[in-house]
């Protein structure tokens, strides 16, 4: 007979008194000591390292880590960090002397993307969506042998809340993954709170080790006071037309699904979209994504059911998060982990922005019109993918940056998956999609052929001339399930 | 070619590229591009060539006016010849008096020009003239009230309530409505005030004002709701120009509705309620040939 | 127009406003001379630069150094800073 199928009855040993174990002591996880957990972490030269990005500009807690470990002496770190922004380009020196040799990113911006673009970064990087974020760690793609988890609290045991403490930032749904997968955990906290600290969004079951450190961050830096609809009127007007090409599509009924970003116009989609909610007594489904006052207030409305928040825009969001059980935590892989059920396949419609389209309807989120990394899907590739209808919001002239290309500088969301686009100067409709094309005639509302608009702006602009780039290939665009959609290449100083 | 009402007009400033090459797509039924307050006097000849040249490469599909300097400025003749050969559809004057309007009527006159003149009367004089200053020239096709200015004149308390205004408002709508031509109210000024926007319109609507200038792109969409024709407006229109059709189909002059006759100014009111509510057609060009 | 215009003294035109293009001219020697800042220097710097330089010539400005600091203008503003600054670089207003 076999005792779970692999050891026979025969071969188990009965334990003796003398073997019977003494009572459990809790483990001993704080440290205040960060140089001595990096010798006892054991790390080695080309370790995988991950940090999220909770805490966004405010954050403290990645460059603090780094520096340290660079101290140490350790080499060709890839570091695998949810987002990066411009209070991290203090970390160009650790590019330089070759401590970070790769990263791992789904988005970053100001300096040390300037720096990356520029050929400072010895290996490459991997730009991902914040779905493909999730899949690649849980299915085990990326092994990361540390998790640093900035945490706004924990208690001793290494219990981690986003919404206690001073540096509060709300859910922690980008680094639920870290926890669960990462060989060691390593919460990282300027707040020791009680023990339990609850609700906890990581479990002191995964946790190794609790570093209390004197600050993660700035809070000014973490989340805006009040995030403001755009006061811009062509701004305005685009997201106006958007509520009229969201009625075309048939989508705006009870049960509607949504997601937008927290960008200007964006934002006034969602204004605008609460009040023809209102309006016409639509009651929503859920609406995801980053979450802020906006949306918080139309979830208090009943205007949805739920919300699925992956990330807290503002001191709204993270009070709503703190008190009303509809306001719901969502991890990365929840949010759009293309192997297994996510959110975004629930989502009907989702507004996105973008810093060039071409013909094709591919979106360049990832570098900027002088073709420098600074910015990154996020959940673009993963929403855009996944929704009934993908919307992209942008103004045909600002400041006579092209945006309609023939071929955009990086391909971050393929045009397969993106549906319509929205200017100020016209109404674009992918050609894939002549359902949505009917829908809109029948609507009376007028679109263009979008080469048609690009010949448009270029006949007021000027065609642009390509921007000038290096031989080398710096980075990859990688899509949600880990295909290479596109290279990034070195840009010339 | 009827004459369009104008339920708003939007004041773009004209110094400002950005809001310029714009202007045309927020909404607004007409434009009214300022040289005058909106401008800084050490950028009055900056402001008069860059909205030439937006002029003269853009193809505006919104009417134009420009407001100019006033006559008692220097700047009245300098504006006027640098936008004299530009494919406007006329001119906004200050501080419109007799002597203003005689001037302008006057340069327009040998100059060949078309334009059509809206008369900003801001000033307790030009109220209390209001109907002889629009009388001397034929182009004037609305009286809009500046209150901003006429209160300071008048010496009355500017408030959002605008009951200062009540008799310059009617004073302004009797004249304009005495000639046939519009009477457009003061722009609501501050912009981020939407509810007491749409309050200020309807109490100038109710007065009889038939338009309202806007200093806010944000402004465009409730003023453009508000003077919307109602459904009951629409249906009648329409039963005016299918009686219309008729009696030219048969051959006739004049005609009734509901035991009233339709005449010209009835047929134009119609008309324009149809463009307003966007169901004129182009067939109905053909009605008053 | 057309003819010869003289830039006798300095003048600036414009404002580093989004949209638009701050011009400074001065005395050149005997060519026209540009330098440019912008932020589509790449995409739209020759370009620029070719519309300042002909708006001069069109204007008869044949000596000048041109600083221009770009905003993202589109070609009428351009050519409207350039003109008003000549106007007033040339002594034919009075305004600065």
């Amino acid at each position: 007979m076999n005792y779970l199928n692999n050891k026979e009855l025969k071969d188990v040993k009965v334990i003796s008194k003398s073997e019977y174990p003494s009572k459990s002591v809790p483990k001993a996880k704080i440290t205040k000591d960060l140089s001595s957990l990096i010798k006892e972490l054991g790390l080695n030269d080309g370790a995988v390292l991950s940090f999220h990005h909770h805490l966004r500009n405010g954050d403290k807690v990645l460059n603090l880590v780094m520096k340290e470990v660079q101290k140490a002496g350790i080499k060709g770190i890839t570091l695998v960090a949810s987002s990066l922004f411009p209070a991290h380009e203090e970390l160009i020196p650790l590019l330089e002397d070759g401590t970070i040799e790769n990263i791992v990113t789904s988005y970053i911006s100001g300096g040390l993307g300037k720096a990356i673009s520029h050929g400072k970064l010895k290996g490459h990087i991997i730009m991902q969506s914040h779905g493909g974020r999730a899949r690649s760690i849980l299915n085990e793609e990326i092994k990361i042998d540390a998790a640093f988890i900035a945490s706004p609290s924990a208690d001793k045991m290494g219990n981690i809340s986003g919404v206690n403490g001073i540096n509060s930032c709300g859910t922690l749904g980008y680094a639920i993954a870290d926890g669960l997968k990462a060989k060691k955990v390593i919460a990282v906290t300027d707040s020791l709170l009680e023990y339990p600290n609850y609700p906890a969004d990581i479990t002191e079951d995964y946790v190794d080790h609790v570093l209390m450190v004197e600050s993660i961050g700035l809070k000014e830096g973490i989340v805006s006071g009040t995030t403001k609809v755009t006061k811009d009127p062509i701004g305005l007007k685009i997201a106006k037309d958007t509520l009229k090409v969201m009625e075309a599509t048939g989508l705006l009924k009870d049960g509607i699904s949504f997601q937008s970003g927290a960008g200007g116009i964006s934002l006034a989609v969602t204004s605008y979209l609460r009040d023809y909610m209102i309006e016409n007594n639509i009651k929503g489904s859920f609406a995801s994504g980053g979450i802020t006052g906006y949306l918080t207030d139309m979830l208090e409305e009943g205007l949805f059911t739920s919300l699925f928040d992956v990330q807290c825009f503002d001191l709204k969001a993270i009070e709503s998060l703190k008190k009303n059980p509809n306001h719901l935590r969502m991890s990365g892989s929840l949010y759009g982990n293309p192997e297994v059920s996510s959110v975004v396949d629930n989502l009907d419609i989702v507004i996105l922005g973008a810093t060039e389209i071409d013909t094709d309807f591919n979106v360049n989120v990832t570098t900027g019109s002088d073709g420098v990394l600074m910015g990154g899907s996020g959940g673009h590739q993963d929403t855009a993918a996944g929704s009934k209808v993908s919307i992209i919001v942008s103004k045909l002239f600002s400041s006579r940056i092209p945006f309609i290309k023939d071929r955009v500088d990086v391909i971050t969301t393929p045009g397969s998956t993106i549906d319509i686009l929205v200017t100020e100067r016209g109404i674009c409709v992918n050609p894939l999609r002549q359902d949505l094309i009917e829908k809109f005639n029948e609507a009376n509302l007028k679109i263009v052929d979008i080469k048609e608009l690009k010949e448009y702006a270029e006949k007021i602009m000027g065609e642009p001339k390509t921007i000038e780039k290096g031989e080398r290939i710096i980075g990859l665009s990688e899509y949600r399930d880990g295909s290479i959609i596109d290279y990034i290449y070195e840009v010339k100083e | 070619m009827i004459q369009m009402n104008y339920r708003t007009l939007l004041f773009i400033p004209g110094n400002n590229p950005g809001m310029l090459q714009n202007s045309d797509i927020l909404g607004a039924d007409g434009l009214i591009i300022d040289l005058e307050d909106a401008v800084a006097l050490t950028e009055k000849d900056a402001a008069r060539t860059l909205v030439r040249e937006y002029l003269t490469t853009f193809d505006t599909t919104t009417d134009v006016f420009i407001r100019i300097n006033p006559l008692d400025s220097p700047y009245f003749y300098e504006d006027l010849e640098a936008i004299k050969d530009l494919d406007i559809k006329g001119i906004v004057l200050p501080k419109a008096g007799i002597e203003p309007m005689e001037k302008l009527d006057e340069y327009l006159n040998e100059n060949n020009l078309e334009f059509d003149i809206i008369a900003l009367v801001e000033t307790a004089l030009g109220l209390e003239l209001a109907l002889d200053i629009v009388q001397r020239s034929k182009r004037v096709i609305g009286i809009f009230l500046g209150a901003e200015d006429l209160t300071l004149d008048l010496g009355a308390k500017r408030t959002k309530e605008s009951k200062e205004i009540q008799y310059a408002r009617s004073r302004i709508i009797a004249a304009s409505k005495a000639l046939g031509i519009q009477a457009i109210d003061t722009p609501f000024t501050d912009t981020d005030d939407i509810e007491g926007l749409k309050i200020d319109t309807q109490n100038a609507k109710n007065l009889g004002m038939t338009g309202k200038t806007v200093i806010s792109p944000r402004h465009v969409d409730e003023v453009n709701t508000l003077f919307s024709p109602s459904k009951a407006d629409i249906e009648y229109a329409l039963r005016v120009v299918e009686g219309v059709k008729v009696a030219n189909e048969k051959g006739l002059g004049a005609f009734s509705i509901e035991g009233k006759m339709i005449d010209k100014p009835i047929i134009l009111r119609a008309l324009n309620t149809l463009k307003l509510s966007g169901q004129y057609k182009e067939e109905y060009d053909e009605l008053l040939k | 127009m057309g003819g010869k215009v003289e830039i006798k003294k300095m003048a600036t035109a414009g404002t580093v406003e989004s949209n638009d293009i701050l011009i400074m001219i001065s005395k050149g020697e005997g060519n026209i001379e540009i330098e440019l800042e912008s932020v589509v220097e790449q995409q739209y710097g020759e370009e620029i630069k070719k519309v300042i330089h002909d708006t001069l010539v069109e204007e008869g400005v044949s000596s000048a150094k041109v600083i221009a600091k770009d905003k993202g203008a589109l070609d009428f503003t351009i050519k409207a800073r350039v003109r008003t600054c000549i106007k007033r670089g040339s002594g034919d207003t009075n305004e600065l």
